[in-house]
């Protein structure tokens, strides 16, 4: 393991941070830039290696506030431009920061594509449920009914759920985390950060100005979040509440809910979480689950290994026509097939 | 008629046309690739329909290759023909018009049946009759009859062997043009050879029965020879506009060092880019073929800020998609090259038809002061040179660069003495590759007012671009308001600056005169030989033709002044003239305008002129 001895300062830039007061934006950044150090030693990337690149939105002026290469694109393009960056030069450690607006409405092309392709990406999906930056306006996270300015009456459109919507674009990696859960958050990201291929981490993200609490059923503080979250790690028993009595199981094709001693439930009937597997049954029900029928997971939800990395597969395919193709530069091409010559 | 003569001559024009699936552009394509290897000048012009397999035998399905080859350089694809292989009746009436007074038709027999005459809308029985052809040489030989006989012995079913019918064809016109059948039967065998080589036997053994029959039965009262063409000394190769813009766009990138990237996404008629530099591989070629437009030219702005020459090609349609982005390459003043192969608009407009009615999108199409630089080429040949120049220009300017060429030079090819690579010059573009003293700067500037580009993975260099306006010199966002007022002139003197790196203009002809024809792009072979025929009669009528649109090079004005009257000729309502009209605004511009989804007729061109010179 390399040791480059960052730290977070290391990834701090000299602009002012212009997020609200009380918003889970400043989390998210003190998460990153935590969780930097440990990123480049496990992953050896230098730091001038760190690139960010974001699209629009409060989630988007990220970029501004890292001391790293930074890419500020415009509304939705961002794992467009990032697929771009990363396929030019594989060498750098690319990372997404995005919106629930920027990469699931107006970029949801672009955001699916780069899932498929597996581009090795590190994406970080701020979802708060609203527009944040124009004011107020539903997303496509928001929940159905849910009322704002663009929806006085409430919504009558059903809501993406991040995790699914990865998964069923054939997603490698998804986890979630929730924005004051930071050593959560750091985690995931340094399991996304190793990972070879797209990674997608959801963070649960409060909007104080105009979607405050939107998370506060399952996140509001340390003991609700205990009592109404998972957390997920792989190889561990799916266990949760304060006293980790409580654990899921998978019966009739669904998930359920028990408690260890009752209704004859033992440890041994609670499920081990498999992040490995290719089967996304689990991972999707996982992904999907809603309080107060089930708790909220968090930590890597899924997290498999996949030969086909876009960036690294067009890298090699240049290597291997170039070591066997006659044509080495523009005049051998200009050259190639039929010509006459005019004497 | 017992003896057939020989005759020498100095161009002809063959149409060869059919039903969108009878394979009249691979005929057509080998006819002229045969003739370009003997030497001959050549210019063709396919001309097809956007659907794939169009109702069989109607109009609407005709497809048809235009060449035109002689014993000089051919600068146009030619108006009229000498010969139309028209392969059923919808074929002969669509391309009825087309036909030179002395022209000889040869029309497949067996396909005149009441049904291919009903489909193609003709009243009678007697087509020949009805389109007035009685002064004609028309021949109707039984081809798919014919084609079936010598192909008997193959053991082949009967689909296959009919399609064998246009090589009997071309045998025809192999026979009355006494061109060789190598190239033709090499380039079949080769086709076929995995697939299935006793296909490539019978589309052998069809022409060589086209060619004997012609030989035979003495249907045709001459055969011609053309002699070769009086061509500059080199190695020649034939290039359509589409392969020859994918490869000068390589030559850039090999003469800067740097990668080359492309972000596409298929569209006609520019797809044919995408897929020549997905070939590339071994040239270190990366192609994204992306989910739409957008993410097209995404990818590309993100592979040039991470240090590739980065390109994205498209037609009209895309470019209307691409035009947010191309304002963020604008802003973060990153090369890039976007090239729209024109075609006719609006919206999905008329996909496989010729226009030049992009301009004003390329010039203006975006919002904010958002000025980019503007190329166009004008023949198949040259998109090598103006893709190099784009690219050369957006790499050592650092500024998005749109050329522009269209379908009808994009598919049309002609012969091309083949450059050689010392020839270019290298091209630098402003890298920096470690910090100065007392930080890096983004936005700090050099004489030609391009940026410094630092690609990441340079210790020391990290920085941040991106859409919101930027502080002059820190590139950290910026929202006052004399920094935005600078940036805003800075960008456009940017752009202008480009005029003092690029050719002064030239014209064709005396610097003064009775009428100045004024074009751009890829008209030009048509306007240059109805100039010419006008100048070989003595009039004082001279051609400026530009490449470069914005900013247009040094000397204009003073071209311009040399002319009693300006006439700009497009294929559009008069785009470029209303931007010169603003550019030069001392200076009256007569217009003359087509938008028929065809190139200009030389024809038209010159009663046009002959009437201004009045």
């Amino acid at each position: 393991m390399a040791q480059y001895n960052y730290t977070q300062a290391d990834f701090k830039s000299d602009q002012e941070v212009r997020w609200c007061p009380g918003c889970g934006d400043h989390a998210i950044l003190s998460a990153v830039q935590r969780a930097l150090p440990q990123v480049a030693d496990l992953t050896d990337t230098p730091h001038h290696l760190f690139t960010f690149v974001s699209g629009i939105g409060c989630s988007s002026r990220f970029i501004y506030y890292m001391r790293t290469f930074g890419f500020h694109s415009v509304h939705g393009r961002a794992n467009a431009v990032a697929t771009g960056v990363k396929t030019a030069n594989p060498a750098l450690n690319v990372w997404v920061t995005t919106g629930d607006g920027d990469s699931l409405a107006i970029g949801g092309n672009h955001f699916i594509h780069a899932i498929r392709r597996n581009v090795d990406l590190n994406v970080i999906l701020f979802n708060n449920e609203i527009y944040g930056l124009t004011k107020g306006q539903y997303s496509p996270t928001s929940k159905l009914g849910k009322i704002t300015k663009t929806s006085p009456y409430g919504t009558v459109e059903k809501p993406f759920n991040p995790g699914e919507l990865v998964i069923g674009a054939k997603g490698t990696f998804f986890a979630r985390s929730i924005d004051m859960e930071m050593p959560t958050t750091q985690e995931c990201l340094v399991a996304a950060a190793r990972h070879k291929g797209m990674s997608v981490v959801e963070v649960m993200q409060n909007c104080v100005i105009f979607n405050d609490k939107t998370h506060a059923d399952f996140a509001a503080d340390k003991a609700t979040r205990a009592e109404r979250t998972i957390t997920l790690r792989h190889g561990e028993k799916m266990l949760f509440g304060p006293d980790r009595k409580k654990g899921l199981v998978f019966e009739d094709m669904k998930l359920k809910v028990v408690t260890v001693g009752e209704e004859g439930y033992t440890l041994d009937d609670i499920l081990t979480h498999d992040a490995h597997t290719k089967d996304t049954t689990l991972h999707v029900q996982l992904a999907a689950m809603k309080y107060p029928e089930y708790p909220v997971a968090v930590g890597v939800i899924r997290e498999v290994e996949e030969p086909t990395v876009y960036d690294r597969e067009v890298a090699r395919q240049v290597e291997e026509v170039k070591a066997k193709s006659p044509i080495r530069c523009v005049d051998d091409l200009l050259r190639s097939g039929e010509t006459w010559k005019v004497e | 008629m017992d003896k057939t003569l020989e005759k020498e001559v100095h161009d002809v024009v063959i149409r060869f046309s059919g039903d969108s699936g009878d394979g009249m552009q691979l005929t057509g394509t080998l006819f002229s690739d045969t003739s370009a290897l003997l030497g001959n000048g050549i210019s063709t012009f396919p001309d097809y329909p956007a659907e794939i397999r169009a109702p069989q035998g109607t109009i609407a399905g005709v497809s048809g290759f235009q060449v035109h080859f002689g014993d000089s350089r051919q600068l146009n694809p030619g108006d009229y023909c000498d010969v139309l292989v028209a392969m059923n009746p919808a074929a002969l009436k669509a391309n009825r018009k087309w036909l030179k007074s002395s022209a000889t038709v040869i029309l497949d027999g067996d396909s005149l049946t009441e049904e291919h005459l009903r489909k193609a809308g003709f009243k009678t029985l007697d087509p020949l009759a009805e389109l007035n052809l009685e002064g004609y040489n028309v021949v109707v030989p039984d081809i798919t009859t014919m084609t079936r006989e010598a192909l008997k012995e193959l053991g082949l079913d009967n689909k296959t062997v009919v399609k064998c019918k246009n090589m009997f064809a071309l045998g025809i016109c192999f026979f009355l043009y006494n061109r060789p059948e190598d190239h033709a039967k090499k380039y079949l065998e080769s086709k076929f050879a995995k697939k299935n080589p006793l296909i490539a036997e019978a589309n052998k053994r069809a022409i060589d029965a086209g060619y004997n029959y012609a030989a035979n039965t003495h249907q045709f009262a001459n055969t011609y020879t053309v002699a070769p063409a009086k061509l500059q000394k080199g190695t020649y190769r034939s290039i359509s506009g589409n392969v020859a813009t994918a490869w000068g766009l390589l030559a850039a990138s090999e003469k800067s060092g740097l990668p080359l990237f492309c972000g596409s996404y298929p569209i006609t008629p520019a797809t044919v880019i995408l897929e020549e530099l997905a070939k590339r591989r071994d040239l270190g070629v990366k192609t994204v073929q992306a989910e739409d437009e957008i993410a097209g030219i995404c990818t590309a702005i993100g592979a040039s800020f991470a240090g590739n020459f980065a390109v994205t090609t498209t037609s009209g349609p895309g470019l209307s998609l691409k035009s947010e982005a191309l304002g963020l390459a604008v802003m973060t003043e990153l090369p890039l090259v976007v090239v729209d192969v024109q075609r006719g608009g609006p919206s999905t407009g008329l996909p496989t038809k010729t226009e030049q009615s992009d301009l004003q999108q390329a010039l203006y199409g975006r919002n904010g002061e958002c000025p980019v630089v503007v190329l166009a080429a004008s023949s198949p040949s040259d998109c090598f040179h103006y893709a190099f120049e784009a690219g050369r220009i957006a790499m050592e300017h650092m500024t998005p660069v749109i050329l522009l060429t269209d379908g009808f030079i994009a598919n049309g090819s002609e012969p091309w003495r083949i450059p050689s690579m010392a020839d270019y010059p290298a091209i630098v573009p402003p890298i920096v590759n470690e910090a100065p003293e007392g930080g890096f700067m983004p936005y700090a500037r050099n004489e030609k007012l391009a940026r410094g580009w630092a690609f990441p993975g340079k210790p020391g260099l990290e920085h941040r671009v991106g859409g919101l306006e930027k502080d002059a010199l820190k590139g950290s966002i910026s929202h006052d308001p004399a920094n935005h007022q600078l940036m805003v002139k800075t960008r456009a003197a940017k752009v202008a600056k480009v005029a003092e790196d690029i050719p002064a203009q030239t014209v064709l002809g005396d610097t003064t005169g009775d009428l100045l024809v004024v074009g751009w792009g890829g008209t030009r072979g048509h306007l240059q030989a109805a100039v010419e025929r006008l100048q070989a009669e003595g009039r004082k009528v001279s051609l400026c033709h530009f490449n470069y649109i914005d900013p247009l090079p040094a000397g204009v004005r003073e071209i311009f002044a040399g002319f009693k009257r300006i006439v700009v000729c497009e294929l559009n309502e008069g785009q470029f003239a209303n931007y010169l009209r603003g550019q030069l605004q001392e200076f009256a511009y007569e217009q003359y305008n087509k938008c028929e989804g065809q190139p200009f007729t030389v024809v038209e061109l010159v009663e046009n002129f002959e009437s201004l010179l009045k």
